[in-house]
């Protein structure tokens, strides 16, 4: 007899006495507040030596002479790794056997193809011997003229986009869609390089015992860094053991692992000793990734009612010399809004720079700024309130695919953004409103929207008869809080009281968690964990159920709930079994289950799956100086259920605060003549200050989505920067009447 | 190169250690004294990842050489809970959420220690511009004001605190 648990039809949070839902605060936080929370970089093994990478002044060329013998000399040097020396790899690091695999740059020739590549590692008892003895190299170069910016060659059109999406795509005859219209829109708009810049530079402690490897490093992805490294360096990856209880910070950075990261391991394994190795802030700006540059252009055509007849987007982004990352900027116009004739497409360049990689909203980020400084253009054009132009083409199902939205509540997020923030009353034309102080006040408004996703992981649970639990998943927590959100969901998985459960994570040795990225894993990791618990409760279950001295015996089709380590039947609560009991009886210490998860492909076929969002931003503006600053943020997002509000609102505050930094600080300057950046710090590249944020809001818009997953988890971690940027640039015009159309804007852009 | 001795003071206890003339005062926390909850962000002073007070001042410590720690009395983040009992700040943090990934936690709890014990009663401008020297990249800043502005608060009113 199998047993009508059901686990998966009844949502976790229905159950009485659910962790899910609740604003439960940091697991972790003690050890952060106190400073006891272990970093890669704080590791510090026995014997132990410091590396420092020498990285490339030039940006395209090779390096000629290197002096060694100088960096040798110098006390404490212990040794210098080169092209020449390096230990053999077993795969090419520029081979590039799925999509997935990026080339590294590891040491394999004296090419150069970006500045600040990898050209040499000096490995010393301290550190600053180690950077002392990579000054020391002194290397130079022939180099060769660097091909900079969206312009620097021929444009072609990339074989796909993001991750395996046709690079272009077209519903309905836009070109007919445009000529058909009243009101037209053309419109180009620049974004500019990014850099993720988590306030943790990249680490790795890597100490080598035999063929074993064991290495303290952040990881959004351990197990695929065990696969990457397992191939490279010829090993088993079981023989690698990656400690990632803590990472400050990924953005997608860490998502698969950085050369430089390699070469730490490289230098460990010449020197037959552990060995540190922390990139330094400036070489942050070329091997670890980026968001490229783009130019976009935007046609819109639209009635002389507001109804769209055609959307086009177009997107030109540059990408590295040597491998395949394009940002898929002009997808973000496939969700929104409806009009017969969409037409998406991307061309690309190759330029001399790191390749660029997965950073926080890939795609949807640069093309979402772009797309709502449009749809405001179009609804200037058409003499409507930008929001109700918004829902004048409010998209039912999804505009590229017609499919229907699986949820999608993206109307009250218009409309407690809208109340909360106080659109009603806003004037159309710009330059209306001032402060009492004289400020030109402007209201701008963005709507946010990212898919949620699902990859696979699998997760352990384990019930035991003391009355406590284990969950074990090799899940990441990057901030966004993995640790305390998955426990949440393993706690209701297997009834237990968050007190009593165990929850092990951020090691490469428990079941393989995924990849927290996409902003995928908690929907990911928690199905797993769901999965795996439901299999534990489901093993108890029917102990009890196949046992006459059990109040549960025959409970059969009727099934049983599981809460408070105890079994219920559904039918009869009054009838019910501790864990402890059923497991006693049954002369086990403990029962466990395990569990997978990935996304279902019937309803992913099926449904357009999407979290969705309004945000809406007020600036004030200095008339003379043309000085601006954001004063209020109100973003209001649905992303189905919830697992722990207070993590979440912190992962919207965080994304709007990047939306706002996209559309007023974040830029990386390439020097045109050397192809280096101009700006590689934090005080060049300007992220947000605290003195630079405004009073915000971020309101929880409540949905419930039957087809995403059994848990109806979509994601949050990304969202919110999509909508936000957009809001803010629109704002900026909304009180000066200036359209700025090159990010970040710029006080020379208003004045 | 011979090293120098320092002997200082840290969180209230005498330390010493054996430093080269070049080295950083964070190196010297993190790797003589074993004190890692200060962290590396930038080495440029840009990010306050690293801060410190040194007889009452806000320092970078990247930015301050370790042999200057002679005869000071520096305060670190480990050294900011009372035992076992969380300062208030620390307490705040948690409840409002103001950390997310933690890296800069540490030194934007230093620094606004630093803050409450020069003003106890600060503004919220006063407390973003003071606290505009520390880079946050995950929480958006806002929750770090509530919790710095409610311990501040707390602490006026000699509500339940860290002794």
């Amino acid at each position: 007899m199998t047993p009508d648990i059901s686990l998966s039809q009844v949502p976790a949070h229905a159950r009485h006495g659910s962790s899910i839902g609740r604003p439960l605060t940091r697991r972790e936080g003690v050890l952060k507040v106190t400073g006891v929370a272990r970093y890669a970089a704080d590791n510090h093994p026995a014997g132990m030596l410091y590396a420092v990478l020498a990285a490339s002044r030039i940006a395209r060329g090779r390096v000629t002479c290197l002096d060694v013998p100088a960096a040798m000399a110098h006390p404490g040097v212990v040794a210098v790794m080169t092209p020449a020396n390096r230990p053999a790899l077993a795969l090419d690091p520029d081979a590039k056997l799925h999509p997935f695999m990026f080339r590294l740059d590891l040491l394999q020739s004296d090419a150069v193809r970006y500045a600040n590549q990898p050209i040499a590692v000096v490995i010393a008892e301290t550190l600053e011997a180690a950077t002392e003895g990579a000054a020391l190299l002194a290397p130079r170069y022939e180099a060769l003229p660097a091909r900079v910016g969206l312009d620097a060659g021929e444009s072609f059109v990339p074989p796909v986009v993001g991750v395996g999406h046709p690079a272009e795509q077209l519903v309905g005859d836009v070109e007919a869609g445009l000529a058909s219209a009243a009101r037209r829109v053309d419109a180009t708009y620049e974004t500019p390089a990014q850099y993720h810049n988590a306030m943790e530079p990249h680490a790795v402690v890597a100490a080598w015992d035999g063929d074993s490897l064991s290495l303290d490093m952040p990881s959004q992805g351990m197990a695929m860094a065990q696969a990457r490294l397992a191939g490279l360096l010829g090993i088993a990856p079981e023989n690698i053991m990656i400690r990632s209880p803590f990472l400050g910070g990924g953005f997608g950075s860490k998502g698969l692992i950085a050369g430089p990261q390699v070469l730490g391991i490289l230098a460990a394994r010449l020197v037959g000793r552990p060995v540190k190795l922390v990139l330094r802030r400036e070489q942050m700006y070329g091997p670890v990734g980026h968001r490229p540059p783009t130019r976009q252009r935007l046609r819109i055509g639209a009635g002389a009612d507001g109804t769209l007849t055609a959307l086009a987007h177009h997107a030109l982004i540059t990408t590295s010399t040597f491998d395949d990352f394009f940002e898929p900027a002009a997808d973000a116009s496939h969700t929104l809004y409806a009009s017969p004739a969409i037409a998406t497409s991307h061309t690309a360049v190759r330029i001399d720079t790191g390749t660029p990689m997965f950073m926080r909203a890939p795609g949807e980020a640069t093309g979402s700024i772009a797309l709502e400084s449009a749809i405001d253009e179009a609804a200037l054009a058409c003499r409507m309130d930008p929001l109700a132009f918004r829902l004048k083409n409010y998209a039912e199902v999804e505009p590229i695919s017609g499919k229907p939205f699986s949820s999608k509540a993206l109307r009250a997020c218009y409309a407690q953004g809208a109340d909360r923030f106080g659109w009603a009353g806003r004037p159309l034309a710009p330059r209306q409103m001032r402060d009492a102080a004289g400020m030109l006040v402007g209201w701008g408004m963005g709507t946010a929207t990212f898919p949620a996703l699902m990859f696979q992981a699998e997760a352990r649970a384990v019930i035991r008869r003391n009355g406590g639990g284990v969950v074990e998943i090799g899940a990441h927590d990057m901030g966004q809080g993995a640790w305390t959100a998955l426990a949440q969901i393993a706690a209701d998985a297997v009834g237990l009281g968050i007190e009593q459960l165990e929850f092990r994570s951020g090691t490469s040795d428990l079941p393989d968690g995924g990849i927290a990225g996409g902003s995928a894993h908690t929907a990911t990791a928690g199905m797993a964990i769901h999965a795996a618990g439901g299999e534990a409760v489901a093993r108890l279950a029917e102990l009890a159920m196949d046992d006459a001295r059990s109040p549960l015996f025959g409970a059969g089709n009727a099934g049983v709930v599981a809460r408070d380590g105890r079994l219920f039947r559904r039918d009869d609560e009054s009838r019910s079994e501790s864990y402890a009991d059923i497991l006693t009886r049954a002369g086990l210490a403990q029962v466990e289950g395990r569990g997978k998860s990935g996304g279902d492909p019937a309803a992913q076929t099926a449904y357009a799956m999407h979290a969705h969002g309004a945000v809406f931003a007020e600036v004030k503006v200095d008339p003379d100086l043309g000085q601006l600053r954001v004063t209020r943020l109100v973003g209001a997002f649905a992303a189905g259920r919830i697992i722990n509000p207070r993590m979440v609102r912190s992962q919207y505050y965080g994304g709007m605060i990047w939306g706002m930094a996209f559309a007023l600080h974040e830029e990386a300057v390439t020097d045109r003549r050397s192809g280096r950046m101009l700006n590689a710090n934090l005080a060049d590249y300007h992220i947000p200050v605290n003195a630079d944020v405004p009073e915000m809001e971020a309101l929880l818009v409540e949905e419930h989505d039957p087809h995403v997953n059994a848990l109806g988890i979509k994601g949050v971690g990304e969202i919110a920067i999509t909508g936000t940027g957009g809001a803010v640039a629109n704002a900026v015009w909304h009180a000066t009447g200036m359209r700025a159309r090159r990010f970040p804007i710029r006080i020379d852009d208003l004045v | 190169m011979s090293k120098i001795h320092v002997t200082t003071t840290v969180n209230g206890e005498p330390a010493e250690f054996l430093c080269q003339p070049g080295n950083s005062l964070l190196d010297a926390l993190r790797d003589d004294l074993n004190l890692t909850g200060s962290k590396e962000g930038c080495s440029s002073g840009d990010c306050g990842a690293c801060s410190v007070i040194v007889d009452g001042r806000l320092v970078c410590s990247c930015l301050m050489l370790a042999v200057e720690a002679e005869g000071k009395s520096i305060t670190t983040i480990e050294g900011i809970a009372n035992g076992d009992v969380l300062h208030p700040l620390q307490r705040k943090f948690l409840e409002h959420a103001a950390l997310q990934c933690g890296f800069c936690t540490p030194g934007f709890l230093v620094a606004a220690k630093a803050l409450l014990d020069h003003n106890p009663d600060p503004t919220e401008t006063e407390a973003r511009y003071w606290l505009a020297g520390n880079l946050c990249r995950c929480t958006g800043y806002d929750k770090i004001i509530r919790a710095v502005l409610d311990a501040a608060a707390e602490m006026r009113a000699g509500a339940p605190a860290g002794e």
